[in-house]
C-alpha cells in the first residue's frame, strides 16, 4: 500500500490543476465519478483470467518485500481491507430502500458477509458459517469457502506450505467488520487434507476473532432489548 | 431556515462541511448564521456526537431523524454503514414555540414535523448516493477529506431540491 499513499490526490498538485481546469484530474469528457451510476452491477461480470492474472502480480509484489510468511499474510491482508471497508457502503446502497439496515449484531453482520459480499465478490455464497465450539473463545467465528476464487491459480511451494493466499480475502472480511464497527482480526487457514479422494483440497477457513468491546456492547444491547 | 451540514468520519473527524439557507417559501438559499454563531455551529454539531453514539445501536435505520435540540438548533443524523456520520444542524428563523407545533406544515418553520423529517431524509438520500461515489474512487481512503467541486456543488443542488 505505500506506493498508493505516496500518489495521494487532492494534495496541493492538485490544487493547482484544479484552477486551471486541464490536467489529469479532469476526464476530458467532463464525465467524474459523480456522473457514473452505482448500480450497474448486475450483468457485469469480469474475468477470472484476468483477475488471476492481477491477483498472481499482487502476490509476487508482495512476495518481493517480505521476509516470512506471516508478513507476507499480513501485507495481502493490508491490499483487501481497505476494499471490505468501501463494500459495506456500496452493498448496502444497491438494497431496496426498505432492506437498507446496518447491522446491529455479530450475527446479521457475518450473514450479510457470508451472503451479500460473497455474492458480489465470487458470485455465489459462502459455503458454511460457523461460531467456535470452544467454550473459551467466544469471540471467534468461521467463514468455510470450500474452494476460494483467489486461489484456483496459485500453487503454494512446499516450503511455504502455511501461506494461504485468500488473506486477502480475509483482510476484505475484515475491512467490512471494521467499517460496520465490529473491529476483529481475520485471519485465512486451509483446512483440506492432503490425501487422494479429498473432495476438497483447498478448503479454506477465514476465523473471524471479534475484539472483547464487541461481545461485551453485544450483551449490553442483548439484556437491553430482554 | 438556515442549515450546517457536515460528514464526520470514524475518528469523529470533520470530512466536509457546508452552509445553506432554505430554498422553499422564497428562500435564497443563503444562510443566516450570525458570525458568532457559525464557530458555536461546529461546537453544537460536534457535542451531538455523543448522542449518535448511543442512538447508532438501537436502530438499524440509517436516517435516524432529530436527535439532539440546543436552544433553536435541531441536530438530524444519518449514519452510513461505514460508521460515517451526516449531521444537519437546522435553525428556523423563529423559534419554535410549544403551541405551533401541531398545525405548522412548512419544512421551515417546524424542524420535527413529519414533512421536515421527510425532506431531510430525501436530502441525506441524495448525499448518501454521492457520498458512496465519493468513496468508490480507488485513491480515496477512509477518513480522507471531500474536496472534490463536484461534489460540493451535488450537496448544494441537493439543499436546494429538497430543503
Amino acid at each position: 500500500m505505500a506506493h498508493l499513499s505516496a500518489g495521494k490526490p487532492g494534495g496541493v498538485a492538485g490544487g493547482k490543476e484544479l484552477a486551471t481546469g486541464s490536467g489529469l484530474r479532469y476526464p476530458a469528457n467532463g464525465k467524474t465519478i459523480y456522473h457514473r451510476p452505482l448500480n450497474r452491477s448486475k450483468t457485469s461480470e469480469l474475468s477470472q483470467a484476468s483477475f488471476a492474472y492481477l491477483f498472481s502480480e499482487m502476490v509476487s509484489y508482495a512476495l518481493s518485500k517480505v521476509t516470512d510468511i506471516q508478513d507476507l499474510e499480513k501485507r495481502l491482508n493490508m491490499q483487501g481491507h481497505p476494499i471490505g471497508l468501501k463494500l459495506l457502503d456500496l452493498l448496502l446502497i444497491r438494497e431496496l430502500p426498505r432492506n437498507q439496515l446496518r447491522p446491529l449484531n455479530i450475527i446479521s453482520l457475518l450473514v450479510l458477509i457470508k451472503e451479500k459480499v460473497w455474492q458480489h465478490l465470487f458470485g455465489r455464497q459462502a459455503d458454511r458459517l460457523e461460531k467456535s465450539s470452544n467454550a473459551d473463545t467466544p469471540d471467534e467465528y468461521m467463514i468455510v469457502d470450500n474452494e476460494p476464487l483467489v486461489n484456483a491459480y496459485i500453487s503454494v511451494p512446499k516450503e511455504m506450505s502455511q501461506l494461504n493466499c485468500a488473506a486477502y480475502v480475509a483482510g476484505i472480511i475484515e475491512g467490512v467488520c471494521d467499517g460496520g464497527g465490529f473491529p476483529a482480526r481475520v485471519t485465512a487457514h486451509t483446512v483440506g487434507g492432503k490425501e487422494e479422494g479429498e473432495m476438497w483440497p483447498g478448503k479454506t477457513v477465514f476465523l473471524v476473532k471479534f475484539q472483547p468491546e464487541v461481545l461485551e456492547r453485544g450483551a449490553l444491547i442483548g439484556s437491553e432489548k430482554a | 431556515m438556515s442549515y450546517y451540514f457536515a460528514i464526520i468520519g470514524t475518528q469523529d473527524n470533520p470530512l466536509f462541511e457546508y452552509e445553506f439557507g432554505t430554498s422553499k417559501q422564497g428562500g435564497d438559499g443563503q444562510s443566516r448564521f450570525s458570525d458568532q454563531a457559525r464557530h458555536l455551529n461546529q461546537f453544537i454539531l460536534h457535542s451531538s456526537l455523543d448522542i449518535v453514539e448511543e442512538v447508532q445501536w438501537t436502530s438499524g435505520q440509517l436516517y435516524l431523524k432529530v436527535i439532539d435540540k440546543f436552544f433553536n438548533n435541531y441536530i438530524s443524523c444519518f449514519m452510513t454503514a461505514g460508521n460515517v456520520k451526516f449531521l444537519l444542524l437546522h435553525q428556523p428563523t423563529t423559534p419554535v414555540s410549544s403551541s405551533s407545533t401541531r398545525n405548522s406544515t412548512s419544512i421551515g418553520a417546524n424542524p420535527q414535523s413529519p414533512q421536515t423529517e421527510e425532506a431531510v431524509k430525501n436530502f441525506f438520500t441524495e448525499v448518501y448516493e454521492n457520498y458512496v461515489k465519493a468513496i468508490m474512487s480507488p485513491f480515496y481512503k477512509v477518513n480522507m477529506e471531500i474536496r472534490s467541486p463536484v461534489f460540493r456543488s451535488r450537496v448544494a443542488a441537493a439543499g436546494r431540491k429538497y430543503l
